[in-house]
């Protein structure tokens, strides 16, 4: 696969690569989506906002030049935005890829940082030393103007040109809370949005801070994702059981949506309206108790991405669709194909909650009542 | 009855540090309202900031396409979402007013970028959380102050009358095109108000004449509370 290396959204050409319950792998192009929608289903995506993350200051203790990149909160309540979990990368740009990038110096708990406007003190170092929390000095107004001006998007060394503020929000991008942009999302504009509900399909939001990526630190990116809050609004949780009522299908734009979805059902199987902070990792053998199919892009194996695909399907699947992606030059990452993957049916030989009252109906080859998803691209 | 509606009702307005805009701040921020308030300078945004605590002061300017998504957030870690944005910040393009034939691009430009590029890059900044609004079961409203110059082809009114008629049809394409989401837009016309910027336009003006912004904003505010009472439409099926 090869990385997508122009910032934009929707592009024309994008491709969608369908995995459906029974392994099969199709081909498609991105515009197809709302094709693989049916009038039960319930599509939710992420409407986070991203926050302009990345911050370029000084480590007043020793003068050295150092990029901070927020990475968590523990709320999502505008006043809660004083205190960040961040990622510490030293001198350079995101020209250097960031595994190429010199460390920053050794931080101590009550160093100083200066970041343009903003002045932060390190509370707390956490499980590596370049992950700190870190506490902004000054009222909730004055930290929101010193992000919002002096931040900038977190970049990719793989795209052409640097990214602007704009590339990085979707569409239905609300309140400004993501670390990096929910980027599935990007295959949505409003006429999508209105082109499934006239599909008679349910189309609804949840607000999920994703968090960053990847570091290019391998012990740094073996504790990816860090803790993520995230804010499920109670018409969406509605929409949720009424969705399982009727036996539609819960259709995940993006994995943090997963993650928020699974997290928020993990004590009992019901998904409840408010905010909270995901800690569950999704991998193989996370038991999906909430979502049908999630739409993504494509993701390399040792990626947490990857390990949530592997809650959806079998290795064997997984590893099919790789060398498909491979053949056929799928572009990966922020700006690159999509993945459309529908969990695997119970007949398939694994092992699924028997209890569910969605089973039944959800185990259905997915070409059974859709006239166009079994069909090659 | 206004006050109950009012209360805690999210609510962005550029220009706000003078005229219409002052007008409005004072009045929503006294009825209940959570407001953010979007200016250029920070000496007019610190002076309404000392008068009204509790509303939201942004730097910005809406002409600049670089400081829209700044604002945007802005706007959304001061209120958490928002129910109404009024696109008030204007500008007249030539100063003193020039017939459109001895208007220079450079001010048609400022004209369009303030009156027309601005509210349509915010409102499209915004648009997702008013969507989310919408969502949640509110009504939100995107409010675009027009002017009679957008009918009326006043001589020596060019620049401003053009480009606010391009933002009142704007407004009713989006409410076309919104209606599906539930965000409603509406385009007023307040009326010759006595502000600065009428000041600047007409400065002979008989100011007895004219409009005090405090009424205009009152009328306003009548028409926020009476669509923000509506009951929400059930989602559109089409």
């Amino acid at each position: 696969m090869i990385p997508a290396a122009v910032a934009v959204q929707r592009p024309p050409d994008a491709r969608l690569m369908v995995v459906d319950a029974s392994g099969q792998v199709v081909h498609k192009r991105r515009a197809d989506f709302p094709a693989l929608v049916r009038s039960r289903d319930l599509v939710i995506a992420n409407d986070a906002a991203t926050l302009p993350a990345s911050l370029s200051g000084t480590h007043l203790a020793t003068g050295s030049p150092i990029e901070l990149r927020l990475a968590g909160r523990r709320s999502l309540l505008p006043q809660h935005i004083d205190t960040f979990k961040a990622v510490a990368f030293g001198a350079g740009d995101f020209r250097t890829p960031t595994e190429s990038r010199p460390l920053p110096p050794p931080f101590s708990v009550g160093d100083s940082l200066q970041l343009g406007p903003l002045r932060a003190v390190v509370r707390t170092i956490l499980e590596h030393p370049r992950l700190i929390e870190v506490r902004f000095e000054g009222s909730a107004q004055k930290i929101w103007e010193g992000l919002a001006r002096h931040g900038r998007p977190i970049q990719y060394s793989y795209l052409s040109d640097p990214l602007a503020l704009w590339d990085t929000w979707t569409t239905i991008a609300s309140r400004p809370v993501a670390f990096e942009p929910p980027s599935a999302g990007f295959l949505l504009d409003w006429r999508l949005v209105d082109s499934l509900r006239a599909r008679g399909a349910t189309f609804a939001t949840l607000t999920h801070a994703a968090g960053i990526s990847s570091t290019g630190d391998a012990r740094l990116d073996a504790m990816l994702p860090l803790a993520e809050a995230y804010e499920i609004p109670a018409r969406t949780a509605d929409a949720i059981d009424a969705v399982r009522q009727r036996n539609g299908r819960i259709i995940a734009v993006g994995t943090t949506v997963v993650r928020a979805l699974e997290d928020a059902a993990a004590y009992d199987g019901c998904v409840r309206a408010g905010r909270a902070v995901a800690t569950l990792t999704i991998g193989p053998f996370t038991q999906l108790r909430i979502v049908d199919a999630l739409v993504t892009g494509q993701h390399e194996p040792g990626t947490s991405h990857y390990e949530l695909l592997r809650a959806f399907h079998d290795d064997s699947v997984l590893r099919r669709t790789l060398a498909e992606a491979e053949m056929r030059a799928y572009r990966t990452h922020e700006f690159g194909d999509s993945l459309f993957i529908v969990r695997r049916s119970p007949s398939a030989g694994t092992i699924t909650a028997t209890s569910d009252i969605r089973r039944g109906p959800l185990s259905e080859p997915a070409s059974d009542s859709d006239r166009t998803a079994g069909r090659s691209g | 009855m206004a006050n109950t509606s009012l209360r805690g009702l999210r609510i962005a307005i550029t220009g706000g540090t003078s005229g219409l805009g002052l007008a409005l701040v004072r009045r929503l921020v006294e009825a209940g309202a959570d407001v953010a308030f979007i200016a250029r300078r920070r000496s007019g945004i610190e002076r309404v900031g000392q008068q009204y605590p509790d509303a939201h002061g942004i730097v910005g300017d809406v002409s600049q396409k670089d400081e829209i998504h700044p604002i945007a957030i802005q706007v959304l870690g001061a209120l958490g979402g928002l129910d109404v944005l009024v696109n008030n910040a204007s500008s007249l393009g030539p100063v003193p007013l020039a017939l459109l034939a001895d208007t220079e691009c450079e001010d048609l430009d400022r004209a369009f970028a303030t009156n027309v590029l601005g509210p349509f890059r915010l409102t499209r900044a915004l648009l997702g959380s008013l969507a989310a609004t919408a969502r949640e079961g509110g009504v939100p409203l995107v409010v675009n102050i027009s002017s009679d110059a957008a009918v009326t082809p006043y001589a020596g009114w060019g620049a401003y009358g053009a480009s606010k008629a391009a933002l009142a049809h704007l407004s009713r394409i989006w409410d076309v095109e919104l209606a599906a989401e539930g965000i409603r837009t509406v385009s007023i016309d307040p009326g010759d108000m006595d502000t600065p910027l009428h000041e600047l336009a007409v400065p002979d003006a008989d100011r007895s004449s004219l409009k005090s912004p405090d009424q205009a904003a009152a009328e306003i505010i009548e028409l926020i509370v009476a669509r923000a009472a509506r009951t929400p439409e059930p989602e559109a099926t089409r």
